[in-house]
């Protein structure tokens, strides 16, 4: 075959896939050659599981049906389906619309894609060439609408059910220009086609007759194909360079998180391909509360992946978080932005800060103690919480101790959180040794923060438990202890209890076997921040204020009789400034029970200090 | 000197005067530029009564007290303490973010950029 043989409208085009078929191996081999011995054994093992079909499906599901973004918003996620599954299927049944004409499934590359150009005319009169005419136009159709909507996000982002869309950078650009040209001029290119040669699908031959009433078609024909193909062609050139790098890594991070590679693990490669397949669909800035309510609009996930990408972004971006986990459970790509920005802030700090030889408190050796109460830093600044804890325990019979009663040192994650690993190790190491000695047989902590350390990072002997949990499973065992009030509780989902320790469920039915629970607009994996995460090293006070009044809003919107939370920082942010409704500790909330199944709720008002409550009957 | 000490049973403290043209005050204008409102401190103290590693030879107060001082070499052991757990801010009640002043801190000292 010589290179005549093909007409010169197709090259702009063949030029860009054939940069892609280039750079994209290239790139995509760069990532995974980072890949360890081991973790290359990993993905081997996985290449023969059943894991392979699920990475299959979840391509399927979210690559090209975008059914996470559904769930965020029905006319994104259709715009974001019509693109991308809509281009899919014009391929795929356009190959083999070209089947049918050359009984060869061989035909030339580019030939489904320029399909009219080559046979205008010679649509066999058979079902089976009015189907295909017909599904191909329905496609083009299809695309086009998500493509209207696209525009409309662009310039009315709110009428997709986003307040705010991603600020574009120059890459972006130029490939969204193409981007946007691809298709209409596909639509043109047939519709002259179709004019001029009087046939074609319903769609493009009745745009073409009507191009043909004010149009000389037959000058239009070459270059209308030309646009087309510069318009493809430019976009797969300026693809790797854009955004739109998403369209295959996203294929490939799904295979590998299937096969086994961990987020974060920049060693290999996997991070690689996170930041890569990043769409900067800006659903993280929608949910961001950083946005919502304090106005900063320049640290949110997608920019701070942006400039991962393309050089390092600046400390004051990745500092700026309160690592909340709400970009990464809304994200639809499921990147672990959190671990990502932890393992940033981790090489700015460069393992800088010595550990120090704290000083620990003694540990007496308590062969009768069951429980080990670990308050931490937070609940000795909120010494109610440790009262009532202390008080329930007493109540109902548990034989424990407590480990920092006369201070103790911090868990080590808010070091973590700012980046000093070597300073948190050594805290850590400091503690389960102090934990260990101590002979009990469950640690029971008062604060999320400190849970979700002890959980994961100390790998101690022990079971850890939260409090709510512990309580609730309580309850359980001795429900004749509490007692049941009519006082309305709406109750906040700690971050790193809920999102970072997946607990929702237990603390809910301790409170609403205790009182009512009353459901607030963000719950669950969508509550808000309180805005006193200790991850967020850039903020103000001001701005944090602005988060917690927002959050603090969404939980008494129904006006409950107490805002109840599981975690002392919570507490503590949400007790600053003048508040309405008394936030109180689901400990707390459980020690008022206990006493309130003898008198008539005078203890709640000593409780819920200055603010009165008014009591409905138990 | 010692005459004196011999005479009274006590002496004089070495002075501790700063000539405060020649100090070196470079942290406390990067620290401030970052947090102003360090700038609003009352030296009140809440910041060391509530700290953790206070006891290990953190102090917040005197830390602050040599950053303005420009006393910076002996800034180290108090600050190496702090594991940035954030309740001298939570206590502040001039609403300072001493968390952002110790961490910014730590970086000028171990990790300068």
């Amino acid at each position: 075959m010589h290179l005549s043989d093909h007409p010169l409208f197709v090259w702009p085009f063949m030029a860009g896939v054939v940069f892609l078929a280039v750079y994209l191996p290239l790139i995509y081999g760069k990532w995974l050659k980072k890949t360890s011995y081991n973790h290359f054994k990993i993905l081997l093992v996985n290449f023969f599981s059943t894991e392979t079909l699920a990475a299959i499906r979840e391509v399927i599901t979210e690559s090209l049906l975008h059914l996470r973004i559904f769930r965020f918003n029905k006319k994104l996620g259709y715009m974001h389906m019509s693109l991308a599954f809509g281009w899919f299927l014009l391929i795929v049944v356009g190959k083999f619309e070209t089947m049918l004409f050359t009984h060869d499934g061989l035909n030339q590359f580019y030939l489904p894609i320029f399909f009219k150009y080559f046979y205008p005319d010679g649509i066999p009169q058979t079902f089976k060439g009015v189907f295909f005419l017909t599904i191909m136009d329905l496609l083009l159709i299809f695309i086009l609408s998500g493509l209207v909507l696209a525009w409309l996000k662009r310039f009315r982002s709110k009428m997709l059910g986003m307040k705010r869309t991603t600020r574009h950078i120059f890459p972006d650009r130029i490939a969204l220009t193409f981007l946007w040209f691809i298709f209409p001029c596909r639509w043109f290119a047939e519709s002259v086609t179709a004019g001029l040669a009087g046939t074609g699908g319903f769609f493009t031959l009745y745009s073409g007759k009507a191009l043909a009433s004010f149009l000389p078609l037959e000058y239009l024909f070459d270059p209308a194909w030309w646009a087309y193909s510069i318009a493809l062609g430019g976009f797969f050139i300026a693809l790797p360079f854009s955004r739109y790098m998403h369209i295959f890594t996203e294929v490939g991070l799904i295979f590998l998180k299937h096969w086994g590679l961990k987020t974060g693990d920049r060693e290999n490669g996997y991070a690689d391909f996170e930041i890569n397949a990043c769409s900067r669909c800006g659903i993280c800035t929608n949910v961001c509360q950083l946005s919502a309510d304090a106005g900063i609009n320049h640290s949110q996930a997608v920019y701070f992946l942006r400039d991962l990408r393309y050089d390092r972004p600046s400390p004051e971006v990745t500092e700026n978080c309160f690592l909340c986990g709400r970009c990464s459970q809304a994200c639809p790509v499921d990147i672990g932005i959190d671990y990502l920005r932890l393992k940033q802030r981790k090489e700015e700090v460069n393992g800088a800060a010595a550990p120090y030889p704290w000083s620990l408190p003694a540990v007496r050796q308590n062969r009768s103690t069951d429980v080990l109460y670990f308050a931490g830093c937070m609940s000795h600044l909120t010494p109610g919480i440790m009262q009532s804890t202390k008080e329930v325990l007493k109540k109902a019979g548990i034989r424990y101790s407590v480990l920092d009663e006369e201070g103790g040192i911090c868990c080590g994650r808010p070091a973590m959180q700012a980046g000093f690993a070597d300073q948190a190790k050594a805290v850590i190491e400091a503690t389960t040794r102090m934990i260990h000695q101590s002979g009990a047989h469950l640690l029971l902590v008062t604060c999320p923060i400190c849970y979700k350390v002890f959980d994961e990072e100390y790998h101690l002997n022990i079971p850890v438990m939260h409090h709510s949990v512990y309580f609730n499973n309580l309850l359980h065992e001795k429900p004749e202890l509490f007692s049941k009030s009519n006082l309305r509780m709406s109750y906040h989902d700690p971050c790193d209890l809920g999102r970072g320790s997946g607990i929702y469920m237990q603390p809910r039915e301790t409170l609403s076997r205790i009182g009512r629970l009353v459901p607030v607009a963000h719950e669950k994996d969508d509550s808000l921040c309180c805005g006193g995460s200790l991850a967020n090293l850039a903020i103000t006070p001001a701005r944090r204020s602005l988060v917690t009044d927002a959050a603090y809003s969404n939980l008494a919107a129904s006006s409950p009789d107490y805002i109840v939370t599981s975690c002392p920082l919570c507490k503590k942010t949400f007790s600053k400034g003048n508040r309405e409704i008394p936030v109180i500790d689901i400990s707390e909330a459980l020690e008022m029970s206990i006493i309130k199944g003898t008198s008539s709720g005078e203890v709640l008002k000593v409780k819920s200090g200055k603010q009165t409550v008014a009591l409905p009957e138990a | 000197m010692n005459k004196v000490k011999d005479k009274w049973g006590f002496r004089p403290e070495t002075s501790n005067t700063l000539d405060l043209d020649k100090t070196d005050i470079d942290w406390y204008r990067r620290i401030v530029e970052k947090i102003p409102g360090l700038q609003s401190c009352i030296f009140c103290g809440s910041c060391v009564s509530t700290c953790t590693v206070n006891r290990d030879g953190m102090s917040f107060r005197e830390m602050h007290l040599l950053l303005r001082r420009g006393e910076v070499q002996k800034l180290e052991k108090l600050v190496a303490p702090c594991l940035l757990c954030g309740k001298c801010a939570l206590v502040c009640p001039r609403n300072i973010d001493t968390r952002s002043v110790i961490y910014n801190l730590k970086i000028l000292m171990y990790a300068p950029v």
